[in-house]
């Protein structure tokens, strides 16, 4: 009797286990039409990305699926990495931000996670018709301050005027080119068993800060977004921990999604422990009543780096040095089991899957 | 905030203190539901089932009400939808659930007005400002959220807003208790009662369940201590040999719940005579419609909905895993078909769903218990 339960368990986990490795190593897109999930920067998204876009383009550059491309120029003696994001946040100024420093800081930290100097950015915006002049121009002085600090030059750009109800008063597309430093070799690939697990500082407080702006929740929270340049910060890392593996600036779909990144293009299993993440107490207290986990809600000035255990107090000492590493901490480590997992130690001594976002973070009822 | 108070129900040692007690307790096999969804949701995002003796099993209970909602029901809140000139409210888990044909999301995407509320007020403010849209709410759920949609009702009535309805779908939660307690393959030892509802309704209503049934009832909070706390209580009475509701919740759950909601409910809204649960069928007297005085804010007295029963996908075994006869992970579809992305069943779409928290957070247990066994 045993032996029978036994053996159908260990069919389950075998089906169970075929089932998640054959949608993790393939994303299909099957939808009819685009939803929001799409933009979720879940699973949709990847679905979108990886069942569409990488096979459409397919090249070695895009493939790497790194923050941003690293390509060489020059016969290979100078690197570059070349970026692009878009920006359709609503509202346009949130506390602790707006619309135009997020475009550049988002790019310039696209640009800091391949371990490049960002240098040249464009600006391509789409306005929609009857825009306050005044509001654009709030926008892009914030552009200029924003690309100022952190060094880097609007080059080119483009401006369309779309009829009233077309866009949602401003979109805003950058793209960002910078220069890889000597040496510098951060990809998911590196990433090794024994590892650690290093976060910057408190997490969810962007998406949660622009959540509260948007729904008019009526929660009295003082939540500021962190939307901050990082290549300072990554800077002063890489120099105290050289073999530094990989970051990444978990943006959209929060930390879940981009370690859920890691351990997928690395074939290595994350273990998390809750008790280490930094929340702030306003964000934990609005994530407990949406019902929405930290970790899946965006950052803007946040990174997570892998970085190998030898050199992993200098890496936190480092961080830590820095202003916008205050707060950061060792939140945990890379394994080889379970592949392609990230499995959260859960506060209480349990444990439980970290999986990545799926769908709108949307609130439960109940 | 008041997040200490949280932190105390989440304290390491007072949980490894409880687990103790309930491996000293334990001294037999035993099977306790968790009636309400927002338990399901705990135990799983915590890893409390890490904590539990192996013959203490924790099955999930028809408590979600996303879970519960039949196929046909969300075949009219899209009809209702599509109508022109409607904005259709609703709350964020609803709009991934599928229909027969789509869930509300893609009807979104297909051009119908859907937008999510995180309360009935908020669609009732939308109706105030849009005058010549029609804005329908569609409201779901146990006890918990009737009220509010009671009291979104009542003010519609008084400001005279025409261009207000609401889609009633509110059930209630002891005809379910009822009908998993009488059906056939039914192996419980105890429930963990459900502790918002209770904040509504009160203690009185499960006393039934000890007399007729005698199964402890444990109403709980939803922190882990309070879980694992309430699972110490039922396995006290199992050893014990009585049988009674006791208030585990009781710095929230008075014994005679709230009267001022139970009051605002009766006076808008009455039994229906039956009502369609996902998997379980029909339940008499389970679920409530708006009273005829609120008959211009009733969606489905104003617009011409289809009100098609649709069967459930065949393949789907929803029902058996809200009777707690098999585990998610048993279902045929489970993890192949049906996932969180592409659900197939109702229990896969909500974080407080059995299968969706089971597919999310629970596969590595199985999957370490697997490699154990």
């Amino acid at each position: 009797m045993t032996a029978r339960i036994e053996e159908s368990l260990a069919r389950q986990v075998e089906r169970m286990e075929r089932a998640r490795l054959a949608r993790r190593t393939r994303f299909v897109l099957r939808d009819e039409h685009v939803t929001l999930s799409h933009g979720s920067g879940g699973k949709a998204t990847h679905n979108l990305v990886e069942g569409l876009l990488v096979p459409a383009f397919a090249n070695a550059a895009l493939e790497a699926q790194e923050d941003a491309a690293v390509v060489a120029t020059n016969g290979d003696r100078e690197r570059l990495a070349f970026t692009t994001d878009s920006y359709v946040v609503s509202p346009l100024f949130f506390p602790g931000g707006d619309i135009g420093r997020l475009a550049v800081h988002g790019t310039v930290n696209d640009l800091a996670m391949v371990g490049a100097v960002p240098r040249y950015l464009s600006v391509g915006l789409i306005l929609e018709e009857g825009l306050a002049i005044a509001t654009l121009r709030r926008v892009v002085d914030s552009m200029r301050d924003a690309a100022i600090t952190a060094g880097v030059q609007v080059v080119t750009g483009d401006t369309k005027v779309v009829p009233r109800g077309k866009a949602d008063l401003l979109f805003i597309n950058t793209s960002g080119v910078g220069v890889v430093r000597d040496g510098a070799s951060l990809s998911a690939r590196n990433v090794r068993p024994g590892d650690r697990v290093l976060l910057s500082g408190h997490v969810g407080d962007h998406g949660m800060a622009v959540m509260l702006a948007r729904e008019a929740l009526e929660l009295e929270a003082e939540i500021l977004s962190d939307t901050a340049p990082l290549h300072a910060l990554v800077a002063a890392l890489l120099a105290a921990a050289p073999h530094t593996r990989c970051l990444r600036d978990p943006t959209r779909g929060g930390v879940a999604t981009s370690l859920n990144e890691i351990v997928q293009h690395a074939g290595v299993g994350i273990a998390v422990d809750e008790d280490r993440v930094p929340v702030r107490p306003a964000v934990r207290g609005a994530c407990e009543i949406l019902g929405l986990d930290p970790l899946h809600i965006a950052n803007e000035g946040k990174l997570l780096a892998i970085v190998p255990p030898e050199e992993a107090d200098l890496a936190l000492a480092a961080l830590r040095n820095h202003p916008l590493g205050a707060a950061a901490e060792t939140i945990g480590e890379v394994l080889a089991e379970p592949e392609g997992m990230v499995v959260l130690r859960t506060g209480v001594g349990g444990s439980r899957v970290l999986d990545m976002l799926v769908g709108d973070p949307l609130p439960r009822i109940c | 905030m008041t997040m200490r108070y949280v932190d105390e129900y989440r304290s390491p040692a007072l949980i490894r203190e409880l687990a103790e007690e309930i491996g000293r307790l334990a001294d037999r096999p035993c099977k306790i539901m968790e009636v309400c969804g927002g338990h399901t949701h705990a135990i799983y995002k915590h890893g409390l089932q890490d904590l539990l003796p192996p013959n203490v099993e924790l099955v999930h209970g028809p408590g979600c009400p996303v879970c519960v909602i039949p196929m046909g029901r969300i075949d009219d809140a899209i009809a209702i939808a599509r109508m022109p000139g409607v904005i259709f409210t609703t709350f964020g888990d609803m709009m991934r659930v599928p229909s027969s044909r789509g869930s509300l999301l893609d009807a979104k995407a297909e051009g119908a007005d859907v937008r999510f509320v995180y309360s009935p007020l908020d669609a009732l403010a939308l109706a105030r400002r849009t005058p010549n849209r029609e804005v329908v709410f569609f409201a779901v759920g146990f006890e918990t959220t009737a009220p509010s949609t009671a009291a979104t009702l009542l003010r519609a009535r008084e400001e005279g807003l025409r261009n207000f309805s609401v889609f009633c779908n509110h059930v209630t939660i002891i005809p379910a208790i009822k009908a998993i307690l009488d059906s056939p393959d039914m192996r419980l030892d105890g429930f963990i009662g459900p502790g918002h509802v209770s904040t509504i309704i009160g203690l009185r209503p499960f006393e039934f369940i000890p007399r007729s049934y005698g199964k402890p009832v444990v109403v709980a909070g939803f922190e882990p201590a309070d879980v694992l706390q309430s699972v110490v209580m039922i396995l006290r009475q199992l050893r014990s040999g009585t049988a009674r509701v006791e208030n585990q919740y009781a710095r929230v759950v008075r014994p005679d719940g709230n009267r001022k909601a139970l009051e605002i409910l009766s006076a808008t809204m009455e039994l229906r005579p039956y009502f369609e649960w996902r998997g379980l069928g029909f339940i008499n007297h389970s679920a409530l419609r708006l009273r005829d005085e609120l008959a211009a804010w009733d969606a489905e007295k104003r617009f011409a909905v289809p009100g098609v029963r649709v069967t459930d996908p065949k393949a789907c075994q929803c029902g058996e895993v809200l009777k707690g006869v098999i585990k998610p992970w048993q279902c045929r579809v489970f993890g192949n078909a049906c996932t969180p992305e592409t659900p197939i069943g109702t229990c896969m779409v909500s974080p407080e769903g059995a299968c969706a928290a089971y597919y999310n957070y629970g596969r590595y247990s199985l999957m370490r218990s697997g490699a154990g066994a």
